[in-house]
């Protein structure tokens, strides 16, 4: 006896970047049964790369994202590379992990404080505190709290105070505050919303630390194709110190606030964890990040190995590129339904709509993702696929930072809690923790390089013909760009990025993109307040912008369309 | 706080000096600075609301002296004369009254992420104590349609009030179904129309609000089109890939000050910020005028910082504040990192100014032509005289190419004031 199913839609699904539409069907006990997830916006960038410069791949590829600025720069850039046979000197390998490096710092706290953070703390309950409690609870998850004093409680207190009392709550107006599914106390409450303004100034820095190699951020300006430009700055022992020591004040807010902060997250939702609430689908897929030699992917030493790894059978496979295939069945463009390698893809926007109501039309397309999949089944990509990856390969770095933190949480947390949206959220914290701890050996290595005179950081590309890929990990997960020159101009493009693996749509044989997967069963505390939804949905750390893509169509006309307002 | 000022009744101030640009006496400064006092003193009358935010700036652990400084640095970057400064500072304070709504169109959201980059007032005390940040999807707590019951909450609680900004180009292709949001998946067309309608001023963050940008690039699949272009209306754009923070916070504050939109170039871009081009101040222009340039990355040119004129250095076509301000707290900005602008303050800067890593040679450009630069640089060579010679030239050129420009759509409420020669001609 099927019990009547109501339809929710939450769109826009806000603290996130780009644009997202998350439709979920609650039976009477305001369970999520069914689930869909749709982007409504495109752009065409691949299309808008057709013909350029193979030179200026990085920097349009770049304008894929402003929240993962740089990614997009550095895969693009070295697509082409690939594509041209060229090899980067050492250092400027070096110089791209340190900006990486800055980059991930940069998005994980971010994500965690700005986008994510909400689904966690209630801002209104965190005024209630007693900041005397709330330094005492401060010490529970860390020897040495970040910016955790009773004085500075008290400052936020008033300060955020100050603005419920105006009426104008500005970003925080029609929150769920109040709703059930928070569980932390007022006291811990308020050491997240303490750390939440922290975290504005933090990013700030690390955001400077980008621009020290990179000119600028968002969209740094350092990377060419064979290498990097910012010679003087890599030269110069004060730009390396100013760099490090920004990335220091980094690292220093990773230990003493962001880790002690999941810590107290696990322990307060502890039970989320358990019952494994907001896990998706079994099958997680790494390409593998901060390259450590010069040796060609995927043979290279890499700081997070690449592989594919499934939660039942715990195994962890090698990754073939080839496997790799988007399906458009329902998504709003024209192709093969089992779907085609991203090098020799070739798809045409097919909008059809929606329902007269607006809803998605769930028997046929629904959003501007695509559907890609690994041997025909969908992945979960970022950092819970990296570590878990990282740990069935036995990597040392990444169990001891895992076990370290199953450890550190007072009421425990054993391996399998990383299945859920805790552990994911979790998984991110344990991973910039891990990067932060090996920004000091990369900087020592180039400064010892440029000490004994190595200071090449370019290698000018000898041809102007070829094809090829380069496949390596963003903060979100998998990122693959595949690019086809023809002297000197691009004649094929395409990327398939993280959230498009993450956010897609089903495909042919009808299975669930992970977010979709990851919805069903959700309980909602209160009904039309999708606080539940959101908490698993951001902990994926959606990037819409990146997500939609289109590929040339060979020899297809693009349509003219026809514009009136 | 009370935020209900209704800004019709507040006097405008006419004849905001730009230092450097307008022509205007002693008397015309303390002319404007009444009038400034007047507004900022009928915002608020005894001074409590500056007062207050001072403190609670101090309470975050930053000092008066933080604060000063970011004001006299916020002066010089809006060109206006030192005696601004602490009126600056009171605009900074008194202007929490200014209900801002930010729309994410066709984005990457890197002018949001730029927003969030800027300092003293950092992005807490810009959300908590300068600006009602009323509507901006990626910090509000709010999703679905409580998010969207916020908009609407907002547009009609502050109309006339509020100051729209846009970041994102709006697609108007396929009856604009490129960009739908929104449980019944209103499209941008509509949801920009609405949001325009009842706004004080409607800004666009980015080069892609701004002219289009990147979605609009060749062969623009979507149909997009900057928002002033779109729906043909008057729009102050804040131009850049992304906009620099400090030209987005400037013009906020610029409008809390003087109750005006800024005066604007012929694309709708504020003098104070894009008056100049980055050649005109770039600390590589010696290097020019002496006909040094980096001839490969990361050469012994390269290393001496010298000029990337022959690495496609787009600098001389380009109108921005990047040398004087720079990014991020003046840590660095382009050509510091060894690269040469790539012109992204500029209308359909993605196909005039590619391939970015060549000079523009004979391609003709919009707005100020370099016409002879390419030209000069490759015959003058090393000739230190002849390449200071050219330099003056080609400035001449340029200027009287931008002064003899047919405008393109005008801003009807601008004072548009053509700009005169830079000092060093």
């Amino acid at each position: 006896m099927m019990a009547q199913l109501k339809r929710f839609t939450i769109d826009p699904i806000t603290r996130i970047e780009g644009h997202l539409r998350i439709e979920v069907d609650l039976d009477p006990n305001n369970v999520v049964k069914d689930a869909y997830s749709s982007s409504g916006m495109f752009r065409g960038i691949e299309l808008i790369m057709q013909d350029r410069d193979f030179h200026d791949v990085g920097l349009f590829a770049q304008r894929i994202c402003g929240v993962c600025t740089y990614t997009h720069y550095r895969v693009g850039t070295e697509a082409v590379e690939a594509a041209l046979g060229v090899q980067i000197p050492t250092d400027a390998r070096i110089v791209r992990n340190l900006l990486h490096a800055s980059l991930f710092l940069h998005d994980h706290v971010v994500h965690f404080y700005q986008l994510h953070g909400m689904d966690w703390f209630d801002v209104v309950a965190a005024l209630s505190a007693d900041p005397e409690k709330a330094a005492a609870v401060a010490l529970k998850y860390s020897p040495t709290p970040y910016n955790a004093g009773a004085g500075t409680f008290r400052a936020v207190q008033e300060r955020v105070s100050a603005l419920v009392a105006s009426g104008e709550l500005g970003p925080f107006a029609n929150g769920y505050w109040g709703n059930p599914s928070y569980k932390l106390t007022p006291e811990q409450d308020l050491i997240m919303l303490s750390h939440y303004l922290d975290a504005l100034a933090v990013q700030r820095t690390l955001a400077q630390a980008m621009a020290v190699f990179g000119g600028k951020n968002p969209h740094p300006q350092s990377l060419v194709v064979g290498g990097v430009t910012s010679i003087m700055d890599i030269v110069d022992p004060s730009r390396v110190a100013e760099f490090l020591g920004k990335m220091q004040s980094g690292a220093q807010f990773i230990q003493n606030a962001y880790l002690p902060d999941i810590r107290m997250i696990a322990d307060a939702y502890i039970q989320e964890a358990k019952s494994g609430e907001g896990y998706g689908v079994p099958d997680f897929m790494s390409y593998g990040a901060f390259p450590l030699d010069n040796i060609p992917w995927p043979k290279g030493a890499m700081l997070f190995p690449s592989g594919v790894f499934n939660r039942n059978t715990q195994m962890v496979t090698d990754l073939n590129a080839d496997q790799i295939k988007e399906d458009v069945t329902r998504a709003w463009y024209q192709g093969p339904n089992e779907g085609v390698y991203p090098g020799e893809e070739s798809t045409i926007p097919d909008y059809t709509g929606y329902e007269a109501d607006g809803a998605l039309n769930r028997s046929g397309k629904y959003s501007w993702i695509k559907a890609p999949r690994y041997q025909g089944l969908p992945m979960e990509t970022g950092p819970l696929a990296r570590l878990l990856i990282g740990r069935a390969r036995k990597d040392p770095l990444i169990e001891k930072a895992m076990t370290d933190f199953e450890r550190s949480v007072p009421r425990g947390f054993s391996p399998d809690e990383w299945y859920s949206t805790v552990g994911r959220t979790a998984a991110r914290a344990v991973e910039a923790d891990i990067i932060a701890s090996q920004v000091g050996a990369w900087v020592d290595e180039l400064a010892a390089n440029v000490g004994q005179g190595q200071t090449q950081t370019y290698t000018a590309p000898s041809n102007t013909s070829g094809e090829g890929f380069r496949l390596l990990d963003a903060p979100r997960g998998a990122l693959g760009h595949w690019i086809r020159i023809e002297n000197g101009r691009v004649t094929h493009y395409q990327a398939v990025v993280p959230s498009t693996w993450n956010a897609s749509p089903r495909d042919h044989k009808g299975q669930m993109g992970p977010y979709e997967a990851s919805l069903i069963n959700t309980r909602l505390a209160v009904a039309n307040q999708p606080l539940e939804v959101l908490r698993t949905v951001h902990s994926f750390d959606p990037c819409i912008g990146c997500a939609v893509h289109i590929v040339d169509s060979k020899g297809a006309e693009v349509a003219r369309f026809q514009v009136d307002v | 706080m009370d935020s209900s000022i209704n800004w019709d009744d507040l006097p405008k101030v006419s004849g905001r000096p730009l230092e450097g640009i307008t022509e205007h006496t002693a008397q015309d400064v303390q002319q404007a600075v009444r009038e400034v006092d007047e507004r900022l003193n009928a915002i608020d009358p005894d001074g409590t609301v500056s007062r207050n935010f001072i403190d609670r700036f101090i309470a975050m652990g930053l000092t008066r002296r933080d604060f000063i400084k970011w004001s006299s640095m916020m002066t010089a970057a809006l060109m206006l004369p030192p005696i601004f400064e602490s009126r600056v500072a009171r605009a900074a304070a008194v202007s929490t009254k200014l209900p801002v709504v930010w729309i994410n169109l066709q984005d990457c959201d890197g002018n949001t992420e730029s927003l969030l980059r800027t300092s003293d007032p950092g992005f807490a005390s810009l959300i908590l104590d300068t600006i009602s940040l009323d509507y901006n999807e990626t910090v509000m707590a709010a999703a679905g349609y409580q998010a969207m019951d916020r908009l609407n909450e907002v547009i009609a609680k502050h109309k006339g009030q509020y100051v729209a900004i846009f970041e994102g180009s709006l697609p108007l292709g396929n009856n604009g179904t490129f960009y739908t949001t929104g449980a019944n998946a209103e499209t941008g067309i509509s949801l920009t129309k609405r949001v325009v309608a009842g706004a004080k001023m409607v800004m666009a963050a980015g080069t892609c609000a701004a002219f289009g940008g990147i979605p609009a690039a060749q062969p623009n699949p979507t149909g997009a089109k900057g928002i002033g272009d779109g729906l043909n209306i008057p729009v102050v754009n804040i131009s850049g890939c992304p906009a620099n923070a400090i030209n987005l916070v400037g013009t906020i504050l610029e409008v809390v000050m003087f109750n005006d939109n800024p005066a604007l170039d012929r694309y709708g871009r504020p003098l104070w910020a894009y008056a100049h081009r980055i050649h005109d101040n770039c600390e590589r222009r010696g290097h020019f005028d002496a006909g040094e340039y980096v001839l490969n990355w990361g050469d012994t040119a390269a290393q001496n910082e010298w000029c990337l004129f022959k690495m496609g250095c787009k600098g001389p076509y380009t109108y921005n504040n990047c040398p004087q301000v720079r990014w991020n707290q003046q840590v660095s900005w382009p050509i510091r990192a060894g690269h040469g602008c790539i012109g992204c303050a500029e209308p359909n800067f993605w196909d005039t100014m590619s391939p970015f890593e060549q000079p523009l040679g004979a391609k003709v450009y919009g707005s100020a032509l370099g016409i002879g630069i390419d030209a000069s640089a490759n015959t003058v060579g090393e000739v230190v005289v002849g390449a200071a010679v050219a330099g003056i030239a080609i400035h001449a050129t340029a200027t009287w190419i931008r002064d003899k420009q047919s405008p393109g759509w005008k801003n009807p409420q601008s004072k548009d004031i053509p700009p005169k020669p830079p000092l060093n001609q």
